[in-house]
């Protein structure tokens, strides 16, 4: 047993120490405040504690638990949500009502319920660690496979179906030497310590998010890694959500570190309304979060990032893809900056400390595709996204850059674009992704071969424009050639009915890929028929303010301009249909509906070309 | 709780006080003071341990020596007592009345730094508060239990737009008045006295409760400034069931008075000397708006702070506007030109607005109204620049068009009167008037069904104007953009 000798902010100072390991967690003072040692020096011991300090006094006592900074495995955690070290915030509340006071004590998973076990292996059966002997049906979508403990290996001597309560053994294990191990449906693993596999293998295949930019220009695979850094306000959040809620991974960690109550508040109150297009079930069925606000305490807020990827690991084991999305590890590292200050450690660049960027490197290579424990070649994944504040939008500051020496991907959140309400404010002209060469990617979507194709057709007319703008910014517009003007046209297509995605609208916040090639081919589509319009001898400001006359449903309508009425049907506001195409449904119905609309350009482009 | 007294003060520095051979001092415990004359000052334990204590003095350590100073260690950390008699009341930074009126008896004493809201105890924020002003209602919507801050500039009129909120803010068809907590750190005597007396003339004092640490009030006092007027705000909103606006104004020296004491400290400075936990102190105050599940009262924070050298880069903003929820910023620009309130709108973001209007709200049309002038109007900027280089006649006539959309919603969108509180329904009203300077097709941002409902008549088009509804300001070249629309 130690005692408190000095208190400075989140840390504490004990000695009496000696005995007690790096990273032990630790019951300090009298109301027994959650800490872990990150330093010892004889037998005093520099203490990280996961709450408020205020009204500590040195000569308190501080007692070792003997294990490290842990979370506890098993069904139950999928629904939750959870402060930084994995207590429930729900249970929180109802033993200290609106506020979080200290020294609570509750249990990560309900050691009471009950939960119906079905084995999957016979008694005399061979097993290895990370095999399945059983499932709990945890909730609608996600069925909890109860692994052997990593390690162990033996024969099934006894295995149960029925109720029982995860700490109840429902299965025993005879090991080669003859010993007997109970095995229940809890698991504990300490956070820190990545779980193991058998081998990591390069991704495969696309994490599909049914945000178009990132789908279609800069994929993300799964077991990948991508960072989003952004000023405030460029929507790192918003995009954070929208691949929360429409990636399709099975199970969803959802990390917030340091950031706004009610944005965890937000996603609360709404994903157990919206419907997973992937399962048609309420996206709260497969999500997990961990909610560590920015005035909830900082050592938890350093240590949620981890207890989010052991969850995520968790879930890979089982043989599931699970995605973590990080907001924000700005928020992280400052909390390694903040400790590290008080611990009086050299500072490196800005105040970081020196292991900053072998902490960020070690977290991302957490993620990964896997061959994972137990008996046959089993694959899965752990895909990491984080987002990343970078102070004052600066990308050279230490926390992006050494974030972006290791992710695939790069998502680069511009504040000029979110200040004229293009969102998601991705720039697609610095953003980049090294997934985009992935086989799988194109083989996978059905009757869309040239995907690489459009992709880089649509890229470059975006590049040509920026060179354009520079031009027109220099002489104006009328110095273009009728062709180059049509470029600018066909760039803004893409930019703002292509590339906008409105995260609000439910006809637009899920774009399965399928429509998202069907909307880029036929922007396309349409600049190859209007270039041959132009070449046909077509006058330029005729096709940008010619009136045009379309059927539509049986019905005569007056068109202003070719190219608005295009970017209207891209946008699916003029369609009728417009119900019917909500989310998934029909992209086959979208694609009739667009290629109508270029035929009836056409047409009338030819009219006008024939008088 | 066992009071202890020392007087073995063996350090002073800055603000800073060391007393040594102490027993038993908890961290954040409150220290009263008593220098040598016999004056009694105040302080908190920033650093506790076994025989040490490191103690800030708010109200500054001149006069203090290491002879005579009594340091008493009062057992027990920051309380302030709170009593509804307190609104109508003038407290000074560290909460004692400043208006001779006497202390008040406290009803309850209640922990400064509170505890942090558990985000499954929070409701997320989503009724609709009309401020009066077109730019804020209607491009930047503030709903009860968000915290708003206005990013402003040495000389730009900040203090006004804060007032005029304050006075004009309501939440529709309720009719329920917001108790208004004003927290000063730092301010001069002048502006100070700009609220008083604007709050007096509106009669809106009896509903306002004012903490002020001036210029010339200690620095460090301004760490407790905000906590005790959230505390305050805490106890009418959760437990009188009152809807509370907190204003503080100035944020940039409450930063700078946390710097002075990190520096006192020898602590690792981060971003241009400001602590590296400035991120979580400043997360501590503004985290403290919100709403409750259950009950009644909600808090709203418009911080104030103005950007050294206009520079939304600067820790204080940055910092800032990665923990609330949007960000009013004004425009020097703007100003200059005389319009306002100055607020420029593309910076500015409401994060919350999205869930606060629409239909049943506002409007049905409102989301939409205020993408589609977002983008205009950026358009419009841009050209400016463009036409700066290349002339006018170099433009498209839609171009053109778009560019007079801008001047004209300068003048008449974010321009109004320091008196004109406009209704929501005005404000929409005008947005689609400027915004018929363009064609139907070109509002490519709003449903069809809005357009055929909204979309002004040509022959309506002034009508809105001759009504007079409300109190709009009408810029004389405003009226002039619009002739020369009707004419095209």
């Amino acid at each position: 047993m130690g005692k408190i000798i000095r208190i400075a902010g989140p840390l504490v100072e004990a000695n009496g120490m000696r005995g007690n390991r790096m990273y032990e967690v630790v019951k300090v003072g009298d109301e027994g405040l959650i800490g872990e040692i990150i330093r010892l020096i004889g037998d005093t011991a520099s203490i990280q504690v996961y709450e408020e300090t205020s009204g500590l006094k040195p000569g308190e006592p501080v007692e070792g638990t003997g294990h490290s900074l842990s979370v506890e495995l098993g069904p139950g955690i999928l629904k939750s949500i959870y402060d930084g070290i994995q207590r429930p915030l729900e249970l929180i509340k109802k033993e200290s009502g609106t506020y979080i006071t200290r020294g609570i004590s509750v249990p990560a998973i309900d050691k009471s319920k009950k939960w119906k076990f079905v084995p999957e292996v016979k008694e005399g059966e061979k097993v290895t660690g990370g095999d399945v002997i059983g499932t709990i049906q945890e909730t609608k979508v996600v069925e909890n496979r109860v692994m052997v403990p990593v390690g162990m290996q033996g024969s099934i001597e006894n295995i149960n179906e029925g109720s029982f309560r995860v700490r109840d053994t429902v299965c025993v294990i005879k090991d080669d030497k003859g010993k007997l191990h109970d095995v229940s449906s809890m698991q504990i693993w300490p956070v820190r310590k990545s779980r193991p596999f058998k081998e990591k293998l390069p991704p495969e295949l696309p994490l599909v998010t049914g945000q178009r930019i990132f789908d279609m220009f800069f994929p993300l695979a799964k077991g990948g890694t991508a960072a989003i850094p952004g000023p405030f306000g460029a929507g790192k959040t918003v995009s954070q959500h929208q691949l929360a809620k429409w990636c399709d991974a099975k199970v969803i960690v959802y990390v917030g570190c340091g950031e706004r109550g009610n944005e965890m508040t937000e996603v609360l109150e709404e994903f157990p309304h919206l419907i997973d297009p992937h399962t048609d079930l309420p996206l709260m069925e497969r999500t997990t979060m961990i909610a560590n606000t920015s005035n909830m305490p900082v050592a938890a807020r350093e240590a949620s990032v981890y207890t989010g990827v052991t969850l995520a690991e968790y879930f890979r084991d089982m043989g599931y893809d699970s995605a973590m999305m990080a907001d924000s590890t700005s928020r992280w590292a400052e909390s390694m900056r903040e400790i590290s200050g008080r611990l009086e450690e050299m500072p490196g660049e800005e105040g970081y400390p020196a292991y900053l960027a072998s902490r960020i490197a070690e977290f991302y290579e957490r993620a990964g595709r896997v061959k994972i424990l137990g008996s046959g070649d089993r694959v899965s994944s752990v895909s990491l996204i984080g987002a990343v504040s970078p102070p004052g939008g600066d990308f050279s500051e230490p926390v992006t850059q050494n974030t972006l020496r290791v992710t695939r991907v790069f998502w680069a959140l511009d504040a000029r674009l979110a200040h004229r309400r293009h969102f998601p404010s991705i720039n697609w002209m610095t953003s980049y992704s090294l997934y985009n060469q992935l086989p799988a990617w194109f083989s996978m979507q059905k009757g869309t071969k040239n995907w690489s194709k459009i992709r880089t057709e649509a890229m470059s007319i975006l590049q040509k424009e920026a060179e354009l703008q520079e031009i027109v910014q220099l002489v104006g517009p009328d110095a273009l050639a009728p062709k180059e003007r049509l470029m600018l046209e066909v760039a803004r297509l893409i930019r703002e009915a292509f590339l906008q995605q409105n995260a609000f609208a439910d006809v637009d916040s899920y774009c399965p890929p399928k429509k998202q090639y069907m909307m880029l081919s036929t922007v396309l589509e349409f600049r190859k028929k209007a270039e041959s319009a132009l070449e046909r001898g077509m006058d330029m400001e005729d096709m940008l303010t010619e009136e045009i006359v379309i059927e539509e449903a049986g019905e005569k309508k007056k068109i202003r301009r070719p190219h608005k009425y295009l970017e209207a049907m891209l946008r699916l506001k003029e369609s009728p249909l417009e119900e019917e195409m909500s989310r998934l449904k029909e992209p086959e119905k979208v694609k009739l509906k667009l290629e109508g609309a270029v035929d009836n350009i056409t047409k009338e482009m030819d009219k006008v070309l024939g008088k | 709780m066992a009071i202890k007294e020392y007087t073995s003060v063996v350090e002073v520095a800055g603000p800073l006080m060391i007393v040594e051979g102490v027993e038993g001092i908890m961290y954040g415990e409150v220290v009263e003071i008593e220098t040598g004359k016999g004056e009694i000052r105040h302080g908190q334990v920033l650093d506790a341990m076994e025989t040490r204590a490191v103690v800030q003095v708010f109200e500054g350590t001149s006069d203090l020596d290491t002879k005579s100073t009594k340091a008493r260690f009062l057992g027990e950390t920051m309380k302030l007592g709170v009593s509804t008699s307190m609104l109508g009341r003038v407290f000074d930074g560290a909460g004692r009345p400043r208006d001779g009126k006497g202390e008040i008896i406290p009803e309850k004493r209640l922990d400064i730094n509170g505890y942090p809201m558990n985000p499954s105890a929070r409701e997320f924020p989503r009724e609709f508060i009309q401020t009066g002003m077109s730019t804020i209602d209607g491009m930047n919507t503030l709903v009860r239990g968000q915290k708003l801050p206005i990013f402003s500039g040495s000389g730009l009129p900040h203090n006004e737009l804060a007032a005029q909120i304050a006075r004009q803010a309501r939440v529709l068809g309720k009719g329920e008045d917001f108790v208004v907590i004003f927290a000063a750190m730092g301010i001069t005597a002048e502006e100070a006295h700009f609220f008083r007396s604007d709050f007096e003339r509106t009669g809106a004092l009896e509903r306002i409760v004012m903490f002020l640490n001036l210029a010339d009030d200690p620095a460090v006092e301004r760490i407790i400034t905000p906590r005790l007027a959230l505390t305050t705000a805490e106890y009418f909103a959760y437990e009188k069931d009152l809807h509370v606006l907190v204003i503080f104004t100035d944020v940039t020296n409450y930063a700078n008075a946390l710097r002075e004491i990190s520096a006192a400290r020898n602590e690792v400075p981060g971003r241009r000397g400001y602590p590296g936990y400035m991120y979580t102190d400043l997360a501590m105050s503004y985290e403290r708006a919100g709403r409750v599940i259950g009950k009644k009262g909600t808090i709203t924070q418009i911080p104030i702070l103005t950007m050294p050298d206009d520079d939304i880069t600067h820790p204080i903003p940055d910092l800032t506007g990665y923990i609330t929820e949007g960000q009013i910023v004004l425009g020097r620009p703007l100003h200059m030109r005389g319009v306002y309130p100055p607020v420029d709108v593309l910076p500015c973001l409401s994060r919350l607005m999205n869930q606060g209007i629409g239909k049943e709200r506002t409007r049905e049309d409102h989301k939409d109204v205020a993408s589609q002038m977002y983008a205009l109007y950026a358009e419009g900027r841009d050209l400016r620049d463009l036409v700066a280089v290349v002339g006018e006649e170099a433009l498209s006539e839609r171009d053109r068009k778009v560019l007079q959309f801008a001047d004209a919603f300068e003048d008449e969108f974010t321009r109004q009167d320091y008196n004109d509180d406009r209704t929501i329904e005005y404000t929409l009203s005008t947005a689609w008037r400027l915004m018929s300077i363009l064609e139907k097709e070109e509002l490519t941002k709003i449903g069809r069904d809005a357009i055929e409902k909204y979309y002004p008549k040509p022959e309506d088009r002034w009508k809105q104007k001759e009504e007079g509804e409300g109190l709009a300001y009408h810029g004389v070249t405003g009226d002039i953009a619009m002739k020369d629309v009707d004419e095209l």
